[in-house]
């Protein structure tokens, strides 16, 4: 769960952040260029940008999925840029929940097998505690009778659901959703984008959202947009 | 989902099951390969232990003999020889000197477990007009019978020798048209002669054999033989009968006598053992070999398959260590699965096969042998195999981006 020694500090803090691929060879190319950023606790983010603007790079970044060149990245106030991966990988299933386009789940398993999976994967927790935690979850997801089904059975909204579920299990301190709407219908997408939205105001959890649409991205507390590597940052 | 099984004992069975039709093809592969190494494994121990039973309870495993006379030049002084061309003597009938002795000082090594003197000599059998060249071998019957399992091949009478009786074979009992209870006139190559009563008619399987062993009492072979006393082999048998040859070696230094292995005089067939035992130990390891690459062939495609969970499991937290077990798992799992219903089915095919198979007479071609290690070898072998196996496709698991992994 989110170490709570650190609500005072920013969840997210980027100094002076740079990627660049293929260093060292002639095709070398820097995607993001210095990036400076916070992200205060209960904040829900909307960032935007054309296509190989750099949003994923940086997402995947500041989810420690990837490493930055250079630069400095916090999260909930620790320094990243010296931890291992073993480090790297506790602090980004503590502190760290994920939601993609395609949502990802994993196809073996119910849904509430999915929404236990990363509790199960820290293996700090009892059965009946992971459990209980699923279910209540998918409740809040509004997918209760559907917590014993496959996710293959489920449609694309539903799984959507349980992947917003399933990124609240270790109660973190960031979301990061890369275009979970894409997929989706309007009305899935307004019911997923509300859940968001109400897991953030009754939580405080920091949401960093990548869209392409106008309109969810009205909806957030501000856009931040990335063009060449670089951001321009609003408040609507 | 439970908590009783770590969370990658859980993902291991998880994804097998969702790949059901691959798990399902390559246990049946692991199966086929256990089966074949299962049976071969038993079957030609089964054949092995018949050949060696046949060859050892006819025979001694080490029998010790006179060392051979050998002729020395004639010299007329010192540096004279007078006959410079030197001749192998005839090897006339002689006991082993102080074989009592000897007998004693082998009674006494934990590694021998029979010690028989026996004479053994060329005769005669003369029935009227008839007659047939024998060989005449005299026992003590207590300590023989031990070594040589001439009870069993009794087929009429009793295995029965005092002083003045007589087995012998079907084959010189038909040749000379006598039955139990006759009397045979044995004549020795030293022109001694009895008259012995049958006691017991026996069946080697072998023709020759039966035509020409005879067994009588001991004393009654040395007064025969002209040896009063002397005994001409002292045959005996030891634990382990594959170390026969260095026992014998060892027998050679303590006690000065010529000692000759079962391994030594049946050099052909020990030869032929052996070549057995390699090419069974070839053909488990290519077939090991082979349920080793369809594993690991499984694998590679499953990660790949898989590459999209890996990377969700790593982005919830999953460490390399997770993912590489994850798939070793894997591995072991569909080795072991493989290995026990390829030791039941290779068990059921040798069930069916020694059942089927019988001699003309009805008994048994071979016999069975299904050692509870050799399915307890098979499984951790399978098992090992798969683990092992697998060690490439986790790797390549564990190291995958998250990244690149995520966007499958």
């Amino acid at each position: 769960m989110a170490d709570p020694s650190s609500t005072t500090a920013p969840v997210v803090r980027l100094v002076g952040i740079r990627k660049a691929y293929n260093i060292g060879t002639p095709v070398e190319v820097e995607v993001l260029h210095g990036i400076n950023l916070d992200l205060q606790r209960g904040e829900f983010v909307a960032l935007t940008g054309p296509s190989g603007s750099g949003k994923s790079t940086l997402l995947n970044i500041i989810g420690l999925l990837d490493r930055p060149t250079s630069g400095q990245l916090f999260i909930t106030g620790r320094e990243t840029s010296q931890l291992n991966d073993t480090e790297l990988t506790k602090l980004r299933g503590h502190s760290i929940g994920f939601v993609f386009q395609a949502h990802r789940l994993i196809t073996a398993f119910t849904a509430l097998e999915n929404v236990m999976m990363p509790l199960l994967v820290d293996n700090k927790f009892p059965n009946a505690a992971m459990r209980a935690r699923a279910a209540d979850l998918l409740e809040q997801v509004e997918l209760t009778r559907w917590k014993d089904s496959l996710v293959s059975n489920m449609s694309g909204g539903q799984q959507q659901r349980v992947a917003i579920a399933r990124s609240l299990a270790m109660n973190p301190s960031l979301i990061l959703a890369d275009e979970p709407t894409g997929n989706l219908d309007s009305k899935s997408a307004d019911t997923v984008i509300e859940m968001m939205q109400r897991v953030n105001q009754t939580n405080g959890t920091t949401f960093l959202l990548v869209t392409h649409s106008k309109d969810i991205a009205g909806r957030c507390d501000r856009t931040i947009n990335v063009v060449d590597g670089q951001l321009t940052t609003g408040r609507i | 989902m439970n908590n009783w099984a770590p969370f990658e004992w859980i993902t291991a069975l998880r994804f097998l099951r969702e790949g059901r039709m691959q798990t399902l093809f390559i246990i049946t592969g692991v199966s086929i390969g256990v089966a074949v190494i299962v049976f071969m494994s038993a079957l030609l121990a089964g054949l092995q232990a018949n050949f060696i039973k046949r060859v050892l309870t006819s025979s001694a495993h080490i029998q010790l003999v006179p060392a051979d006379e050998v002729a020395r030049p004639l010299r007329g002084g010192p540096g004279m020889t007078v006959g410079a061309i030197v001749q192998r003597p005839a090897q006339r009938l002689r006991s082993i000197d102080q074989w009592q002795k000897v007998r004693s000082l082998l009674l006494s090594w934990p590694t021998i477990t029979n010690v028989s003197p026996t004479v053994s000599a060329a005769a005669l059998a003369v029935r009227g007009s008839a007659s047939r060249s024998i060989t005449m071998t005299g026992i003590d019957p207590e300590v023989y019978f031990r070594i040589v399992k001439l009870p069993d091949y009794i087929i009429a009478g009793q295995p029965r020798v005092t002083s003045d009786d007589i087995i012998v074979g079907l084959d010189l009992a038909r040749d000379l048209g006598v039955t139990l209870g006759d009397k045979l006139t044995v004549t020795s190559a030293n022109g001694g002669s009895r008259l012995l009563t049958i006691s017991g008619i026996f069946d080697l399987g072998n023709k020759g054999a039966n035509m020409r062993s005879t067994y009588v009492a001991l004393r009654t072979a040395q007064a025969l033989s002209n040896l009063p006393g002397g005994v001409t082999s002292i045959d005996l048998t030891v634990e382990d009968v594959y170390a026969a040859e260095t026992i014998a070696k060892a027998v050679n230094v303590a006690t000065g006598v010529q000692a000759d292995s079962w391994i030594k005089t049946n050099a052909q067939f020990f030869t032929a053992v052996n070549a057995q035992q390699t090419s069974n130990t070839m053909i488990r390891l290519f077939v090991g070999l082979s349920v080793a690459f369809g594993i690991a062939s499984v694998l590679v495609v499953s990660v790949i398959q898989r590459s999209s969970d890996i990377g969700i499991l790593r982005a919830m937290g999953t460490s390399q260590g997770q993912i590489l077990r994850i798939f070793l798992l894997q591995g072991g799992l569909l080795g072991f699965a493989g290995s026990l219903i390829g030791s039941a089915t290779g068990a059921g095919a040798l069930l069916y096969w020694h059942s089927a198979m019988r001699q003309a007479d009805g008994s048994e071609l071979f016999p069975l042998v299904l050692e509870p290690q050799l399915f307890v070898y098979a499984m951790v072998l399978a098992a090992l195999t798969g683990v092992a196996a697998a060690a490439v496709p986790a790797l390549r698991a564990a190291k995958l981006d998250p990244v690149v992994a995520i966007r499958g």
